[in-house]
Formats: structure tokens, C-alpha cells, sequence
């Protein structure tokens, strides 16, 4: 990662957060294969992760996309738009309506040697391909004695924020986190989302890819030429002293709002992206805890055996000594998504996050 | 309310009677050029298999009830549904199990002693189906299978490895799975999949009228082999007990899906003379006369008639009983004989590439078992 893109990518956050009126002119993605115009561009995460796509399937001629309307309708996101036109209906296929249907057939595609892409459509309906991601994708390499791969990459648009109906704004990574055999990450930004597809594609263990729907729209640089971090890699993303917190996906800009909220008020917040939930990368963590002897846990899913609850209990384990203050934990709540009038009420916001922070302060 | 009564009943394709008479009918006469093209060497062969799967089943059922195995999923009954179709595919076929398909796996090279590894606890299947006949894993998820193989054969579509017009070269895929895996949804998903992309491949169900305790009307009103029909694929229901209707519809459907006409399905219907598994007991949901009923129409008799009636000799079939018998004695030494998995297992193969936990813990667990060996850590 560069230094431009870490200085860029705080004043990018908040601008596009505060408003959705971007002036800033957005690059066509499929500029990544003309060498004369790689090097840092602004692109919104959707296009972010269509060049990504584009580029793996000019790449390896294995890597097939696979899916519901990601055709010639692009996708309901348009993350997979124009990839039908270019690549054919034999590399973007338009799958039936069946989620089971569509992992289980990735699984045989992949036993012959395919790279299969998925695209869940939202978050609620992965539920139907629960049984196929959890006895079968994530075990097959175990029960091949490691002699097949399982290079297999379920993209889930997730998350709340988008004042969407039951089953569209949901936080389900917990479920496939808890799943042997499977790895998870979410990328926060552009830039990561760009190189995260790229590397979920090139592994050769199944990948969840959950794409935090809500920051699909808003601009940030993305450095084409250097990837800069592995794809299991967590990392500070904005440095204090007083107080760590940490999360995922589009928490990471709730969590880099409430910093600038606080240094306002005299607080010293370091905000640390996980990106990887399995495995969950702990050196950045710990070194960052070790140096604030404060966390607070963020996340949009349940608290209730979650990751938040997973990180505070290992955070406890492995730095208790230099804690002042019990790991905290912000979530939403033990309930189902409510109605979306609700969802500010619902999620975790900056202020919910200070308001952990103020707890873990007065320790 | 009661149901209304409707004909469902599906002509069934037969050639061998349970007699043991070869007498074609209208719906099998069309297949008979299938099993004439065939030397004595592949019929014998077909016998052999049937007695060598029956004499297998004796043996490690008797493995299971002396401790040796955790579970033994027993064949018997199923032997010409199972031994016809698995001699119907090409060897650059793929074929998809459920977990009950011991002979078809024999019959692509698989040691059996595989599957007594899975069933003894030793591994959780763990051969390399390229190297074992394309032979794929067990699969005891229910209908699992269908999808993956529905997968496999749109790849085979995509890598231009079938309906080139080389039957020597071209390549379909057969996937089994029974009466009670049809009410998944997996199955259905499969089916819709293979029609739409209109993939090389044969669903083969072996109904075999219970799935454990429940018999086959609580999973269809209908015969099976409809079920082809609803999603736009033929569907021919056979005599799962005539190893020559099994060999040749199979084979007929699997050179038709190379050839480039698309999907079928088979509903071959069969017996389970035994029990589930071995911890099942069938007493307790099914009557003697039943399956009396079905003993008269065993598999291995009828065929041993009418090879009889050709002319094979009783040395042929003393050979081959003396060979089964062979077979299951070296299967049970080498059973007996499999080594117990080390802990290594646990942790080697969970990801194909380096991951942190599992290296953790395995250093963990050799740790805290060095610990109990004498302080050797």
C-alpha cells in the first residue's frame, strides 16, 4: 500500500459518506489492462471489483463467473456489468434461480479444474446454499486427502445501510467464519476490494467474499499497480494512542468517522481494518492494543457468537497484561433486521462506537 | 378427503425375466442389438461382479458385527442395477456415487479397501477419483452428488471434452443416488441445471423401495422415472434386477448424452434384501412376504439361469464363487490390517494452502500429547 493511498483514503471515506453528490470524475475500470493508464484512479468499490473480476478472467481462461442476473443486466449491484459482453456466456453465466444449485455445480466445476465465481445476490439468500458451502465446499480437500483444491469464490453483497426489505441487509459471515475448510474476508475500500477479488481468485481453498453493499458507491483511489498487503493481512489504518478499534467492511468508516469525532473532543482513536475474519490476522491487533491497553470491537452482525465475540476473547487471552479496560463490544442487536425505518436505530453508529470508547476510557 | 385414484403406472424396459428367460418386449426390444453386440467374456464378467458384490457384502457386514467396522451399507439386492451400469460407462467417464455403489467403484479399479477406510474410521474417504477409474468419493449428504456431477459434466461441456462425435474420446457422466435422495432439493436443483445446460450426463436412481424405514410411496405418488419427464429429459424406468436392461438403457443414455443430446434419467427399480446399514433393523417396518416376494426375482439367480441356458459351464461358475470368496477373505485380511490414521490427519488437508490455526493447534495437540509420553516434549 502506498503512503498516497493511506494519506487519500481517510479524506475519501469521509467525504463520500458525507455526501453521495461525488463530483469527482470515476474512471472506466477496464482501463487496468492498458498499461499507459494503470497507476493510482478513483473508483467507486462496485467498479473496484469489476475491474478486479475482468482482469482475473483475462487472466486465467478457468476463472468462470457464476450467478443470478449478472449477465447482461450486470448484476443487481451492476458489479459484474459489461463482463458478459466481453467474456460470453461461457465464462458469465446467467445461472437458474437456485442458490444450492449454483454452489453445488461451482463444486463440480472446480473438481475439473474451473476457477467458478458466485455471486449470491444479497446476504438472506445464501441460506439455501448453507448445506452445500458447510458439508460440502469447505470439506472436500480434507476428504480428498488434499490430492483436489477447491478454488471456489462466493461474493455476498452484505450489510445494512441501504434501507432495503427482510433478507437484503444482513451480516450472515459469522456463520461461514465458524466453518473449517473455509476462508472469509471483506475488503472497506476500493483499493482493497480490487486486489482482494483477485488474490479470493487465485487461492486455491474456498473464499467468502463479502462486499459491504453499502460502500459499493462511494469513491476512493485505487492503486492499480501495487496490491500492497496479502489478502489475510490486517492493518492500522489510522494511528492514536488512547483507544484501539477495530472492525470490518463498511464498519470501517463508521469506525473512522467516530475518530474524527473524537479527536475533535481530545480522543486518540487507532482504527485497525481486519479484512481477513478467516483466518483473522492478530499481530497488527495485539501490537496496537499493547500500545492503547484498549479495544473496542465493532460489527453490523449480532454480537451474540459472533467475530466481535471471537476477537474479544482472544484479545483477552493473548494480551491481558496490557489491557486497562475489559474488551467491549459493539453490535447490533440479538434481533432480527428490523424494518428499515429502523436501521439507523439498528446499526452500530459513530456515536454507539464513542460511547463504548467513553466506557473503556473510564476503566 | 380422500386421494383420488390416479394411473401413474410406467411401462418397464426388462429383457431377462425373473425366470431367467431372455423375452424382449415392446418397451426393451429396441436395446436387445446393445447386449448382442456383447462377447461371452463381458457377460461372464457381468456375473462375476454380481457374485464377487454379494459375497463382499456377506464379509464385511460379518466385519461390521465383530467390531471392525463402524458401518457397513450393504448391496445386496442392488447387484445388477449397480454391475449393468457401471460396465455401461466409457473409461473417460466420471462417475458419481452415493455411498452405496461398492461394486461400481470395484469396476472402475477402486480398492475396495478404500471404502472399509472410510466405514472402519480410518479416513473420510480420501482416494484421488482420477487416479481410481474417475470413481468420485462418497458422498452421505443426501443428493449432494447430483449437483456435483451436473457441475462436472457442464465443465466437460466447456473444455470441448464431449459431443466432439468420438465416442472413444467423448465423455458423459453417470451419478447415482435412491428413492429417498429424490425428495432433496439437491436432486431437483440437479435436475433443472442438467436441463438447462443440457449436460452429458445420466441420473441413475436405484429405487430400492425403503429409504431406511420409509417406503418409496412417502417420497413419490408417481413412479420415479417422471421425473425426468417434469424437467425436460427422458426418463425410462427399468428392471433393476436384469443386469442386461441395466447395462444396455444405461449405456444406450450415456452414449446419447456424448453424442450431444443432452440429459437423461433412469429409475431402475430394485430390492434391499438386507438391512439400511447395519444399524438399521428392517423387521420392524417390512414383512417377510415382501421380501420373499423379491427373493423370487433375485438378480445373480435369473442371470445364472440364462447364462446356464447359453451354456457356461459349472467350472465357470465354480471359478467364480471360489474367486469371490478370495476376494473377500484378502479384502478382510487387508481391512484388518489398516493402519490406524495419525493426528497429523486432523489438520493436514483441512485448507489446500498454509493457514495459521491449523498450524497452531496442530503444534498445540503434539504438545499436550508429548506430555503425557513420559516428558519426551
Amino acid at each position: 500500500m502506498s503512503a498516497r493511498i493511506d494519506e487519500e483514503r481517510s479524506a475519501t471515506d469521509a467525504a463520500a459518506t458525507a455526501t453521495a453528490a461525488d463530483s469527482a470524475p470515476e474512471t472506466v475500470a477496464d482501463a487496468s489492462l492498458a498499461p499507459e493508464r494503470r497507476g493510482v484512479q478513483t473508483l467507486s468499490m462496485a467498479k473496484a471489483i469489476n475491474a478486479g473480476l475482468r482482469d482475473a478472467l483475462r487472466a486465467d481462461e478457468k476463472v468462470l463467473l457464476m450467478g443470478e442476473d449478472i449477465g447482461p443486466l450486470g448484476g443487481v449491484f451492476r458489479v459484474t456489468e459489461g463482463l458478459s459482453a466481453e467474456f460470453g456466456d461461457k465464462r458469465v453465466l446467467d445461472t437458474p434461480l437456485a442458490e444450492s444449485g449454483i454452489v453445488g455445480t461451482a463444486i463440480g466445476l472446480a473438481m475439473r479444474g474451473y476457477r467458478p465465481v458466485i455471486e449470491i445476490q444479497f446476504d438472506g439468500f445464501i441460506f439455501p446454499a448453507f448445506d452445500q458451502i458447510t458439508t460440502q465446499l469447505a470439506r472436500l480437500t480434507l476428504r480428498h486427502d488434499g490430492s483436489l483444491s477447491m478454488p471456489v469464490v462466493i461474493r455476498v453483497p452484505y450489510g445494512g445501510h441501504i434501507g432495503s426489505i427482510e433478507h437484503h441487509q444482513e451480516s450472515p459471515e459469522a456463520y461461514f467464519a465458524h466453518t473449517p475448510g473455509l476462508r472469509v474476508v471483506s475488503p472497506s475500500s476500493p483499493h482493497d476490494a480490487y486486489w482482494m477479488i483477485q488474490e479470493a481468485i487465485a487461492s486455491n481453498d474456498p473464499v467468502l467474499f463479502f462486499e459491504p453493499k453499502s460502500r459499493y458507491w462511494p469513491k476512493g483511489p485505487v492503486d492499480l499497480d501495487h496490491s500492497g498487503m496479502p489478502l489475510h493481512a490486517s492493518r492500522v489504518i489510522r494511528q492514536g494512542t488512547d483507544v484501539t478499534v477495530v472492525g470490518h467492511g463498511a464498519m470501517v468508516s463508521t469506525l473512522l468517522q467516530a475518530a474524527d469525532i473524537a479527536a475533535g473532543e481530545g480522543t486518540s482513536i487507532e482504527v485497525v481494518d481486519l479484512r481477513s475474519l478467516s483466518p483473522i490476522d492478530y499481530g497488527p491487533l495485539l501490537a496496537s492494543v499493547q500500545r492503547t491497553g484498549r479495544l473496542v470491537v465493532a460489527q453490523e452482525a449480532y454480537g451474540f457468537v459472533s467475530i466481535g465475540s471471537e476477537i474479544a476473547a482472544t484479545v483477552a487471552e493473548r494480551a491481558f497484561y496490557s489491557l486497562e479496560a475489559p474488551v467491549l463490544r459493539v453490535s447490533s442487536f440479538d434481533t432480527p433486521f428490523p424494518p428499515a425505518a429502523l436501521e439507523t436505530e439498528y446499526l452500530p453508529s459513530p456515536d454507539r462506537v464513542l460511547e463504548a470508547v467513553d466506557r473503556a476510557l473510564k476503566y | 378427503m380422500a386421494a383420488r385414484e390416479r394411473d401413474f403406472t410406467a411401462p418397464t424396459v426388462q429383457l431377462l425375466t425373473p425366470e431367467g428367460v431372455l423375452r424382449p418386449t415392446a418397451e426393451s426390444e429396441p436395446y436387445l442389438p446393445l447386449i448382442e453386440a456383447l462377447d461371452d467374456t463381458a457377460l461372464e464378467r457381468f456375473y462375476r461382479d454380481m457374485t464377487i458384490s454379494r459375497r463382499m457384502d456377506l464379509a464385511c457386514a460379518n466385519l461390521q458385527r465383530q467390531g471392525q467396522l463402524a458401518l457397513w451399507v450393504p448391496s445386496h439386492g442392488q447387484e445388477a442395477a449397480q454391475v449393468g451400469s457401471a460396465h455401461a460407462a466409457r473409461p473417460q467417464d466420471h462417475l458419481f456415487p452415493s455411498y452405496r455403489e461398492h461394486i461400481v467403484g470395484m469396476i472402475r479399479g477402486l480398492d475396495p479397501v478404500n471404502i472399509l477406510a472410510l466405514l472402519r474410521g480410518a479416513t473420510l474417504g480420501g482416494w484421488n477419483p482420477e487416479e481410481n477409474g474417475n470413481f468420485h468419493l462418497y458422498t452421505l449428504v443426501l443428493a449432494s452428488q447430483t449437483l456435483h456431477a451436473t457441475g462436472y459434466a457442464m465443465g466437460m461441456q466447456f473444455d470441448g471434452a464431449t459431443a466432439t462425435g468420438d465416442p472413444e474420446t467423448d465423455a458423459a457422466v453417470i451419478v447415482y443416488y435412491g428413492d429417498g435422495a429424490t425428495s432433496q432439493g439437491d436432486a431437483s436443483e440437479a435436475l433443472v441445471f442438467a436441463s438447462s445446460y443440457q449436460t452429458p450426463q445420466v441420473f441413475f436412481i436405484q429405487n430400492n423401495q425403503w429409504a431406511i424405514s420409509v417406503p418409496v410411496s412417502r417420497q413419490s405418488r408417481s413412479p420415479l422415472a417422471g421425473r425426468g419427464h417434469g424437467f425436460g429429459m427422458p426418463g425410462v424406468r427399468i428392471d433393476g434386477n436384469d443386469v442386461l436392461a441395466s447395462y444396455a438403457v444405461t449405456r444406450q443414455s450415456l452414449e446419447e448424452a456424448r453424442g450431444g443430446h443432452g440429459p437423461s434419467l433412469i429409475e431402475a427399480v430394485t430390492y434391499r434384501m438386507g438391512a439400511h446399514t447395519t444399524a438399521d433393523d428392517p423387521t420392524k417396518y417390512r414383512t417377510d412376504g415382501e421380501v420373499e416376494y423379491w427373493a423370487e426375482r433375485d438378480p445373480i439367480t435369473r442371470y445364472r439361469t440364462w447364462l446356464e441356458g447359453r451354456g457356461a459351464s459349472a467350472a465357470f461358475f465354480d471359478e467364480v464363487d471360489a474367486e469371490a470368496a478370495e476376494v473377500a477373505a484378502d479384502l478382510r485380511r487387508r481391512a484388518l490390517d489398516l493402519p490406524a490414521p495419525t493426528r497429523e490427519k486432523i489438520f493436514a488437508h483441512v485448507y489446500s494452502e498454509p493457514h495459521p490455526l491449523m498450524k497452531e493447534e496442530a503444534a498445540w495437540l503434539d504438545a499436550y500429547e508429548s506430555g503425557f509420553e513420559g516428558g519426551a516434549a
